[in-house]
């Protein structure tokens, strides 16, 4: 069984590690993570976290890494394709749909996103964000800018300047795309990965020189902002009592999960760029250790630390929009030097955010292309033409951004839940993990420890499984309630309806035709 | 910062460091993973057959 021969392929070995780091390195790197942890015990949060890395994180990330590989030098780089492959079932690639689903309508308003950011920086570079002490002009800056403000607000006055951003944004990653996986992505990682890491450094040492500026309130000092991050907050309780906080547990294993976008559909076309005996196990890990390292040793170092310096411990908590958009502007604007630190930690988050939203489109142009025969041009319009129509939704609806809220739950956090647990039961089942195993091992530049078989057969969907019963009794009615609440959030599931149908549809007519070829 | 953060902060942090340059250096050692994966001749866009 194979489709037509894939041409495209990585032209190096850092450009597909640092393409997947890419992938995986966000904003949820530098604004969620670090949220999360000064939010849950500070210091413990780190036990759970490491721990979920190890039992769900890195078995995942190699599952994926190996089937992706398996499918590709059979022939098939999209998920539909590469289900089909290890799962002899007729239902098998329509499961993929979530491979493709939901990178591409993550996409959808991750690039509304990746707008923002570019437009902070922006901002920041031309001093637009100058507006000094009062913390309400930059909830409503970011109110207007975003246009949560209300329904349709960014086309109120004629098109806002924050469409020119999302134009940008679009065209960048369209014309990324269309140059392909190696003069395209590749090459754009290989020096946007190391630009992001430059500037992270940068931030941080601007982070850690700034002693205490206020000089009426010393307390706030580099070592009480690190220590507001990572000290383990025991205070009226043991550390075990603390330890067995069960929300932070799940919060944990949550971060790590999204953060290395392992069961998003992306590593798996990524992977089958490769060939037969090159290494994906010392690959693999390596992108994860980015990932941890842009994560932890960065995002951990950068964000609450500088909100804690200038805004005490009631001003360095808050969600990842509020953490960035709006604390943070005001943080940089109060800090020596601060509008160039501001547009180096935006552009940082673009940065971040640009390779991220390429990966979720490759997966369906590999389809588009494998699939339905689709010259590179007529599948980058294509895709173009459905992307952009989710872009409109995002954006019209964004008050209170009820649209954006409505695809991340469902696509971002439930489908992403049902499709990691897939790819968990394909290779451990379908596959077999024994055979994963050797998949994995072929090629291998560092030894996998044999525990990885065990481990992605059983604890790795049991502990999936937990995570996302877990979520299902905290958030799940809460958010469902919120999707139905609004006109926006209607329109939103509609659409992901829809889009179901129409990739489901494109599905079948793929399959038929691996079928008739395989039949001649 | 206390005593407990501290050796958090620090396992953390250089844990982290640590194993991204452990992997980076082998990446870069392995004689047979310095090289380009493909030769120029594959890097093409399927289009381009048509």
């Amino acid at each position: 069984m194979s489709a037509a021969p894939a041409k495209e392929q990585w032209s190096s070995r850092l450009g597909v590690i640092l393409a997947v780091t890419g992938s995986a390195v966000g904003l949820g790197n530098f604004l969620r993570f670090p949220g999360l942890a000064a939010q849950y015990e500070g210091g413990i949060f780190m036990i759970p976290y490491f721990i979920s890395l190890l039992v769900i994180g890195l078995p995942l990330a190699w599952a994926e890494w190996s089937m992706g590989r398996y499918g590709g030098v059979r022939g098939f780089n999209s998920t539909p394709g590469i289900f089909r492959l290890i799962w002899k079932n007729r239902i098998a690639p329509y499961v993929g749909v979530l491979g493709l689903i939901v990178p591409v309508m993550i996409y959808m308003y991750y690039v509304f996103i990746e707008a923002w950011c570019l437009g902070y920086a922006w901002h920041f570079l031309v001093g637009g964000l100058d507006l000094g002490k009062d913390a309400t002009a930059y909830g409503t800056f970011f109110a207007n800018f975003t246009g949560m403000a209300g329904d349709g607000s960014l086309f109120q006055f004629g098109p806002s300047s924050t469409l020119v951003f999302v134009v940008i944004c679009i065209a960048l990653n369209f014309s990324i795309i269309y140059r392909g996986v190696s003069r395209g992505i590749e090459l754009f990682c290989l020096w946007a990965m190391p630009l992001l890491v430059l500037l992270g450094i940068l931030v941080l040492i601007r982070v850690l020189t700034l002693g205490a500026p206020d000089p009426s309130r010393p307390e706030l000092n580099v070592l009480n902002g690190l220590g507001f991050m990572w000290n383990p907050q025991t205070e009226g309780t043991s550390f075990w009592v603390s330890l067995l906080n069960a929300d932070m547990w799940l919060k944990a294993a949550g971060q790590i999960f999204f953060s290395l976008s392992v069961g998003f559909g992306v590593i798996i076309t990524y992977s089958s760029y490769l060939k037969k005996k090159d290494d994906i196990a010392l690959s693999s890990t390596t992108a994860v250790a980015g990932n941890e390292f842009c994560e932890v040793s960065l995002g951990g170092m950068i964000t609450i630390p500088a909100a804690f310096i200038f805004l005490g411990a009631a001003g360095a908590v808050g969600g990842t929009f509020s953490l960035g958009f709006k604390t943070l502007p005001m943080v940089f604007e109060a800090m020596p030097g601060g509008r160039l630190i501001g547009f180096l930690f935006f552009f940082l988050l673009f940065l971040a955010a640009v390779t991220s939203s390429l990966s979720m489109l490759q997966p369906a142009i590999a389809f588009l292309e494998e699939g339905l025969a689709m010259a590179r041009k007529t599948s980058v319009i294509f895709l173009g033409f459905i992307t952009l129509m989710g872009n409109g939704l995002v954006i019209y609806f964004s008050g209170e951004a009820v649209a954006l809220a409505a695809l991340d739950f469902w696509v971002g956090t439930f489908c992403i839940f049902i499709l990691a647990t897939v790819q968990a039961l394909l290779f451990s089942w379908a596959l077999g993990a024994e055979k994963g195993l050797q998949e994995l091992q072929t090629g291998a530049e560092m030894s996998i420890p044999r525990l990885f078989v065990p481990m992605i057969k059983y604890v790795s969907p049991v502990y999936l499984l937990a995570i996302f019963i877990g979520w299902l009794f905290t958030d799940f009615r809460k958010e469902v309630a919120h999707s139905f609440s609004s006109t926006g959030g209607i329109v939103a599931m509609a659409f992901i309806v829809i889009c179901f149908g129409l990739f489901l549809f494109l599905i079948h007519q793929a399959v038929g035709r691996w079928n008739r070829k395989e039949a001649r | 910062m206390s005593l407990g953060g501290w050796i958090i902060m620090i396992l953390s942090v250089g844990g982290t460091t640590g194993a991204l340059l452990w992997c980076i250096l082998r990446v870069l050692k392995t004689p047979k993973s310095t090289k380009k994966l493909h030769g120029q001749i594959e890097l093409h866009t399927p289009d381009q057959d048509r």
